[in-house]
Parts: C-alpha cells; sequence; structure tokens
C-alpha cells in the first residue's frame, strides 16, 4: 500500500526558515538545511521548501539552499516560491530539486505549466493552489499571499492545470493556513473528485487528528510548517495518529545516518 | 577504485543520483570514481554502469538515441562482457521492449514486455491517484538477490510513475510493490539490475542498495 506523506514545509526567506502566521508575521528559526536534515532524521516523506521572498536578484539564494541539501538529504525536495519561467525549474532541479512548485506564474501564464512538464516531465511539476472559499462549496484561487483575488475556481483550475501536465498539486486553504483548525477537508475533497493526480494537503494543521482528516479527505500528501517547525509535536506522532486510524504510513527509519 | 559511470541522456536527476552514489560509498568504504557522462569511451572503460532516467519512455529513449554509438556501447559493455548495470525509474523502463507513452518507442529489449499506462484502483473500486508519487512497501523473497542484500522486506522506497511493466517474464522480477494490485518494482537477470522507484531518493533502504550494487559480483 502506498503510504501517505508527511511533510514539513520550511518557508525560507533569504536563506533562513521563517514561518508566518496567515503568512503576515514571521518568525526566524533557523538555517534550512539543517532543519531538513532534521526531518529526514525524525522520519519526513518529503522536504518542501517554499522562498517566500523570491525575487529574479535573490534565486541565488534558494539554488545554494536547495544545493547543500540535496547533498545531505536523500528524500525527495519541493521547492516553489518565485518560479517564473522553465529557466527558473532547471536551475531549481539542477541544483538538486526533485520537485518545482509553481503558484502565480501558472495564473500569468498557464501554458508554463505545460511547457514545464514537457521540458522536465509531469512528476517535476507541482502546480500550487492558494484557495479561499468564496461561497458554499466554491473555491477561488488568490494570490500575493491571500490578499489578490483572482476570480479563478479552484476546482476548474486544478482540472485545467492537471490537463496541462502538472503531476501534483499542492492545495492550500487561505483560510485555514496560521489557524491551526486543521486542512479544509471539503476543498479538498471537492478538488479529489475532480481530479485524479495526487493532491498534498497544505494549511491549518493544529493537531494530529487533522492529519487523518486530510487523508480521509483524499490527500496523499499532508504538509505542515509551524508545527513541526515550532516542536508542538513530531513527524513521528503525525505517523502514530495515521497508523492508528488504520492508514499506511512509512516507519520512521531505526537508525540516523552518521552525521 | 570503481569507475562508475552515470550515463547522462539528458533527462535524469543526475546530481541525485551522482550524490547518493558517493553517500554510499563513503557508508560502505568502497573507493568509487563517479563520472557523470555522455561519453561512448567512458562507458566502454566503466566498471560498472548506471542509468536514470526521468520523464517520458519516448523523450529518454530519444536522448540515449541521439548519443552517436552509445546503444552498441552497452550492448558491449553490459551484455557481452558483463559490466555490472542498474537501471533507475525510466531508465529501468527502456529496458524493455516497447514504451506506449506518447506513442510506441522501442527500448533496449533486455527485458521482455512493455511500459503501460496504468489504471490503479482502490479496494473501492475508485480510481487511485496517478502517478503514484510517495513511499510504497517493497515485496521480495529476502536472500534471493544480493542488491538487496540487508534490507528487510516491506521496506519502503520512493516511487514516480504512471507507467508500468506488463507482459514481462516473472522470472525477471525479483520485487513487486501494491498499487491498486501487483507492480513491477525490481527486475533482475544476469549482471543487470533495475528499478522502478527512485533508488537515489528511497533515504537508507535506497543507499544500502547502492552500497550492495557497488559491491556486486555477478
Amino acid at each position: 500500500m502506498l503510504a501517505l506523506r508527511v511533510i514539513p514545509c520550511l518557508d525560507v526567506k533569504e536563506g533562513r526558515v521563517v514561518k508566518g502566521v496567515n503568512f503576515l508575521a514571521l518568525r526566524d528559526a533557523g538555517d534550512p538545511v539543517e532543519q531538513a536534515r532534521l526531518y529526514d532524521r525524525e522520519g519526513a516523506d518529503e522536504i518542501t521548501f517554499l522562498d517566500i521572498a523570491a525575487t529574479a536578484e535573490n534565486r541565488d539564494t534558494i539554488l545554494e539552499v536547495v544545493s547543500r541539501t540535496a547533498r545531505q538529504v536523500f528524500i525527495p525536495l519541493t521547492v516553489g516560491g518565485g518560479v517564473r519561467s522553465v529557466e527558473d525549474v532547471r536551475r531549481l532541479l539542477l541544483a538538486g530539486a526533485d520537485k518545482v512548485s509553481i503558484n502565480s506564474a501558472a495564473i500569468a501564464e498557464p501554458e508554463l505549466v505545460r511547457r514545464a512538464a514537457e521540458a522536465f516531465g509531469s512528476q517535476a511539476i507541482v502546480v500550487a493552489i492558494d484557495a479561499k472559499q468564496v461561497a458554499p462549496g466554491q473555491w477561488a484561487i488568490f494570490t500575493h499571499g491571500g490578499r489578490r483575488e483572482t476570480g479563478i475556481d479552484a476546482v476548474a483550475w486544478a482540472t485545467r492545470m492537471a490537463a496541462l501536465g502538472a503531476g501534483e498539486l499542492l492545495v492550500t486553504s487561505m483560510d485555514r493556513d496560521g489557524t491551526r483548525q486543521g486542512f479544509d477537508t471539503a476543498l479538498l475533497e471537492a478538488i479529489r473528485a475532480a481530479v485524479r493526480l495526487p493532491i498534498v494537503a497544505s494549511g491549518g494543521v493544529g493537531e494530529v487528528g487533522h492529519f487523518v482528516a486530510g487523508a480521509a479527505a483524499g490527500a496523499t500528501g499532508l504538509l505542515a510548517a509551524s508545527v513541526f517547525h515550532f516542536g508542538q509535536f513530531r513527524i513521528a506522532d503525525a505517523k502514530v495518529a495515521l497508523a492508528a486510524a488504520g492508514l499506511p504510513v512509512r516507519p520512521i527509519p531505526l537508525r540516523a545516518r552518521s552525521a | 577504485m570503481i569507475r562508475l559511470a552515470i550515463l547522462d541522456t539528458g533527462s535524469g536527476n543526475l546530481a541525485s543520483v551522482k550524490q547518493a552514489v558517493e553517500q554510499a560509498a563513503e557508508t560502505a568504504e568502497i573507493a568509487v570514481k563517479v563520472a557523470v557522462t555522455t561519453s561512448v569511451a567512458d562507458i566502454r572503460a566503466a566498471d560498472r554502469i548506471i542509468l536514470p532516467g526521468q520523464g517520458a519512455f519516448a523523450a529518454v529513449k530519444k536522448g540515449l538515441d541521439a548519443l552517436d554509438g552509445m546503444q552498441d556501447a552497452l550492448e558491449e559493455r553490459v551484455r557481452a562482457q558483463g559490466a555490472p548495470f542498474f537501471g533507475i525509474c525510466v531508465g529501468m523502463q527502456i529496458l524493455f521492449e516497447r514504451g506506449l507513452e506518447h506513442g510506441v518507442s522501442f527500448g533496449l529489449g533486455w527485458f521482455g514486455g512493455q511500459i503501460a499506462p496504468m489504471d490503479p484502483k482502490g479496494p473501492d473500486g475508485q480510481p487511485l491517484p496517478l502517478p503514484q508519487m510517495g513511499w510504497n512497501a517493497l515485496d521480495f523473497e529476502e536472500g534471493y538477490h544480493p542488491v538487496l542484500d540487508g534490507i528487510e522486506a516491506g521496506s519502503h522506497v520512493y516511487f514516480v510513475h504512471s507507467y508500468a511493466a506488463i507482459g514481462h517474464d516473472e522470472d525477471f522480477v525479483i520485487a513487486t510493490t501494491d498499487y491498486g494490485g501487483p507492480v513491477v518494482a525490481m527486475m533482475a537477470r544476469a549482471n543487470i539490475v533495475a528499478a522502478q522507484f527512485h533508488v537515489e531518493k528511497s533515504g537508507d533502504v535506497g543507499l544500502t542498495m547502492l552500497g550492495n550494487f557497488l559491491r556486486w559480483e555477478p
């Protein structure tokens, strides 16, 4: 049985780890490479880096972080934030990312998803969908950290991204992000019903039971940041909760690689 | 010093494979010189060869075909002379006779069978997500193949694929996984071993396999 993936996300700004509450208040908590190594040893199934302040000028900072991480961590690494061109994707993959997540640029230019998938394969292309509920059973895509509504329906968008060649969807509820009230399971279910791609649920984890709810809603990847980051609970706790609910997980590795 | 060639067909995550091999070699205390290469001469001189591949069957095969004389060099070095060979992901798939992704393309034919689209269903009959993306358990008979030495049956490895082997010879299957039914995870015959999953991204289990491959005397 395919195991559910527990995925810690590290928000990275200028080479340092930060985590925003509702994307606004930021607290610094360390070196992303060290954090990634720790999460790997603790049994994370993938690592995600989100470069939250990516600009054309500071792209090299994240490339260096990715490259250092990939030399030490032998589990999949997804990198997103500020990805605007096929060339951006190429540089991140060459630096050692396994998957690159495209967000705002897909909205500005949907064909970017197709070109990136054709160039590197769908398996390397994640489309990040930041959605907010706008009516009962209806969600719209927001950009700029949730401040700008695009008017695009989230489920229709997910379907279109799948058709363009995305290999995975990273679905973040902007309503739930930073609230610790759990994933927006209705949003996940609506997207699961519309597309066959693997879905990574994001935004809102506050307790281990939220992972179980995300899985029940059809997500196969379960992403969280601050709960892991500030030590509220550990990767193992999330896996124990999933396993206790009868869901498949990859056991925590028994031994740590030598430092 | 083992000369290990990682064959670059223009579509692999070559840096990751190289770093994983180097880590595995260090842990196993084996001296290895790793070259990521497109050169026929390097392949002919290599003690061991790894063929990674990502993306579509047709694209990876096209990348291989674009390297003048490479297929002959592989046939000679691997099939005729017996250099240990490890195909990874699409680098496994193109060892089969045919791929059905983006039209029909011909593989190397080192294993019979073809690479066809998957359509996995869950126990409730509902379609499972595609690609299969994530960690799945390896089913195999412990002690059967040296590349799996020291790895427990049921260990998890990292898969990303939407196509899988069909019509193959079961005798060459050394490990399967379960995604809506059995799926070929590893093939082996003589000095050739191949994995559908990403060995280089499968944590300690993958590093153990790579260490075993470096020691393997088929």
